[in-house]
């Protein structure tokens, strides 16, 4: 995991974007290690969040000519232990009804939801960061996992979290 | 007013003052060609797509401005995929317009549909696919800002016929309109000041100095800029393959070109420099050698206007961020600031080491003419003394190109055209075309090698039928010559492949039959009259056919993988290197 970076990149939200940016990453032969995109609050961007597999200084050159893409509007590298990474998963489990009962047990420990019961599966759904699902994953194995399906992670910095500074009042006083 | 897509496109170009474009027309874009016949654009009808594109690059190279091709949909879009890529690698302003099925059709596998902005995604600085009319004004003034700013590159739209037919109401976007289309497009022209004193100090101090100078230079037109900054801090400059011109040949301070086929001077000082200052260069393979090996124990000051290049192949001390006139403009004042000349570090030691190997290691050939052959480099030297010093010169790829860059003194900048980057053999020809319509006052020669001509030769059909009077002197050595070197020198003189034929085909009668004059010089002594004759003949095209002796090598060359401390200089000249 030390070589990964998530690029949160901001794109117009254009027809061909996604089709550049990834094309970008094969053209220069780096790898995506997972990319989740969807638009912003302001429907006339996307953000991209790319995690990629690579050492610094070729991250560099990733960041700069990704930049170049005339329809990436901004980059923000954000660093592991400062932002909040999250991903969900959806995954259905075989549960036998010997079984249900503790597959319910694990999924309420893990703050997940049962979205979908079937006679003897349930698709269960989890969101969290990325160690907490493969952990979660594991942890389920043993009953079979019949479909797994991850969405790739989405991020955003953290916010700092220092005492807030006093406001001192400056200008004039009217 | 009321314009169908087709009429708003050409009036659009005519607003970016487009004076002339390359193309042939198809299905997809019959559409355009219509109000083609009432504009005030001139129209060339080239004889494969492929032409148009390079008439486009040679029409940019010679005069700055950015050359405008139009083509039809599907193989017209395909055959000119070479000259975008091309036009990528050398950032060769270029506007690509292509024809298209129509919208609704497109992922149909329609007649002649192709995906054409996937295809050339990678090889433009962007790409359009038009979905209605009335943003084809937008595209037209976005596409000629992105081609011409910031690193210029090649751009396309893509046109669906139909929105060719649809009307649309006439505007003509403002700066500000463009600016909020492109909110992630804001290329940064000035250096940081900061970035610029560093360069300063470290100039003033350096020893061993060379100035490394690269295409950027002609882009940002910063020719004059540069020769301010070598008179003022009297630093040698090496002119790359894509900057020769940006500095005179016949400056004393000028040691030429460095590189895989640059001379011993050029590629030696860079060896043993102390400081390499960068200005619109990007440390191409071709230029460093093993990388690892280049340039050992220099500092680097990098300036150019594409951020990805600073520390792309090679990290520098000092990396500028900014257009190439504008940052060494800085750089003048900023070395003037600091004492100017007289505060510069003695570097006689350094100028006198760079004599000795001036006249240690000249460029060389045999000139005694024992065995009667005629040698390519005479052919070079002679067609450049009989020709104008402002004579623009193009050339093909192969061995005839390293020649005519080694032995052609370029004294003026945009009188060198060449394809660089992508080393396209075929280029030579519509370059040359595009060149001469570009720059009709100017004499165009090419220099081409036999393999390249027949690549593109049929172009030589639009040159007669339009009028345009380019030269052409094929180095028919009858060999893919530079594959040939190689097999020489790295495969045991196995040729696998490289025999072309001296006389099939027959160039003359070629050059005839496309309506051209056809001379052939096969002796030493013919090299002269012919070309004095093709000088004088200004009313169609000329070709001559110059039987060259196909042993002639390149030297010195810097064998592909190893450093450049390993160059090897003619036989004549013994062992070189360190
Ligand atoms: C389109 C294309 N195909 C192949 C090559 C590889 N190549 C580089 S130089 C060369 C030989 C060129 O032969 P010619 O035009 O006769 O020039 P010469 O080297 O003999 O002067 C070849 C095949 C290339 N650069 N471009
Ligand atoms: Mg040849």
């Amino acid at each position: 995991m030390a070589s990964h970076h998530i690029l949160s990149v901001l794109v117009e939200n254009r027809a061909g974007v996604l089709a550049r940016v990834a094309g970008l990453f094969s053209q220069r032969g780096y790898n995506i290690y997972s990319l989740a995109v969807a638009p912003t609050d302001d429907d006339r961007f996307s953000r991209i969040t790319i995690v990629v597999d690579v050492e610094s200084s070729p991250l560099e050159q990733i960041t700069k000519q990704l930049f170049k893409l005339v329809n990436v509007v901004k980059i923000t590298e954000l660093h592991p232990d400062e932002s909040v990474e999250r991903e969900l998963m959806l995954l259905t489990i075989k549960a036998e009804p010997g079984a249900r009962g503790q597959i319910m047990e694990l999924v309420q420990v893990f703050e997940g939801r049962i979205v979908g019961v079937g006679h003897d599966q349930v698709t269960v759904m989890l969101a969290g960061t990325p160690a907490k699902l493969d952990d979660f994953e594991e942890l389920l194995r043993p009953y079979g996992i019949d479909e797994l399906q991850r969405t790739g992670r989405v991020a955003l910095p953290k916010l700092e979290r220092q005492a807030p500074k006093l406001r001192t009042v400056k200008g004039k006083v009217s | 007013m009321k314009l169908t897509g087709a009429q708003a496109l050409i009036k659009s170009l005519e607003m970016e003052k487009v004076e002339v474009m390359f193309g042939l027309p198809g299905g997809a874009i019959l559409p355009v060609y219509d109000p083609i016949i009432d504009s005030s654009i001139r129209h060339i009808l080239v004889r494969h797509e492929q032409g148009a594109g390079h008439m486009a690059e040679g029409y940019a190279h010679a005069t700055g401005r950015p050359g405008v091709a139009i083509v039809t949909s599907g193989p017209a879009a395909t055959n000119i995929v070479t000259p975008l890529c091309d036009a990528y690698l050398d950032s060769i302003p270029f506007v690509c317009i292509t024809g298209q099925v129509p919208y609704g059709s497109i992922g149909t596998d329609a007649f002649q549909e192709c995906d054409t902005t996937g295809i050339t995604r990678s090889v433009t600085k962007h790409n359009w696919l038009v979905s209605k009319a009335e943003d084809i004004p937008l595209i037209v003034r976005e596409a000629f800002h992105l081609a011409t700013t910031g690193r210029p590159g090649p751009v396309l739209i893509d046109l669906p016929k139909d929105i060719s037919n649809q009307t649309m109401e006439w505007y003509w976007p403002t700066d500000a309109d463009v600016a909020a289309d492109l909110p992630g497009y804001k290329p940064n022209t000035k250096g940081h000041p900061k970035m610029i004193q560093e360069a300063a100090k470290l100039i003033a101090k350096a020893k061993q100095p060379v100035i490394y100078a690269g295409g950027g230079i002609l882009k940002a037109r910063a020719a004059e800029a540069l020769r301010q900054l070598v008179e003022l801090t009297g630093i040698p400059v090496v002119t790359t393959l894509m900057a020769r011109g940006a500095f005179p040949d016949s400056h004393e301070l000028c040691l030429g070109m460095p590189g895989m086929h640059g001379n011993y001077t050029a590629v030696t000082a860079m060896q043993r420099a102390d400081l390499l200052i960068a200005l619109g260069s990007r440390f191409d393979d071709r230029v460093t050698g093993k990388v690892g090996g280049f340039a050992p124990d220099a500092k680097i000051i990098h300036v150019d206007i594409d951020p990805a290049e600073l520390g792309k192949v090679r990290r520098p001390d000092v990396p500028i961020v900014g257009d190439c006139r504008l940052v060494i403009e800085e750089m003048v004042k900023a070395v003037n600031d600091t004492g100017g000349s007289e505060s510069q570090a003695d570097r006689s030691a350094w100028i006198t080491q760079i004599r000795e190997w001036q006249k240690d290691f000249p460029l060389t050939y045999d000139r005694s003419g024992d065995d009667g052959s005629l040698k390519p480099q005479m052919v070079i030297e002679t067609l450049r003394d009989a020709t104008p010093d402002d004579t623009v010169v193009v050339s093909g790829v192969g061995q005839h190109q390293m020649w005519t860059s080694q032995y052609w003194k370029v004294e003026h900048p945009y009188t060198w055209v060449n394809s660089g980057g992508l080393g396209t053999m075929g280029f030579a020809v519509p370059a040359a075309i595009g060149a001469k319509v570009g720059r009709p006052d100017r004499m165009v020669w090419a220099v081409d090698g036999d393999g390249c001509f027949q690549m593109t030769a049929q172009e030589l059909v639009t040159a007669s039928s339009e009028r345009i009077p380019v030269k052409i002197a094929i180095l028919n050595n009858a060999y893919l010559g530079m594959v040939r070197q190689w097999q020489e020198m790295f495969y045991e003189e196995r040729y696998s492949e490289v025999y072309l034929s001296p006389d099939l085909p027959d160039y003359v009668k070629w050059a005839e039959a496309m309506g051209c004059v056809g001379l052939r010089v096969e002796h030493p002594e013919e090299v002269q009259p012919a070309i004095d004759k093709a000088n004088s003949i200004n009313d169609r095209p000329v070709v001559i056919d110059f039987r060259t002796d196909s042993r002639e090598k390149v030297y010195p060359m810097v064998p592909a993988g190893a450093s450049n401390d390993e160059i090897v200089v003619d036989p004549s000249q013994g062992e070189g290197g360190r």
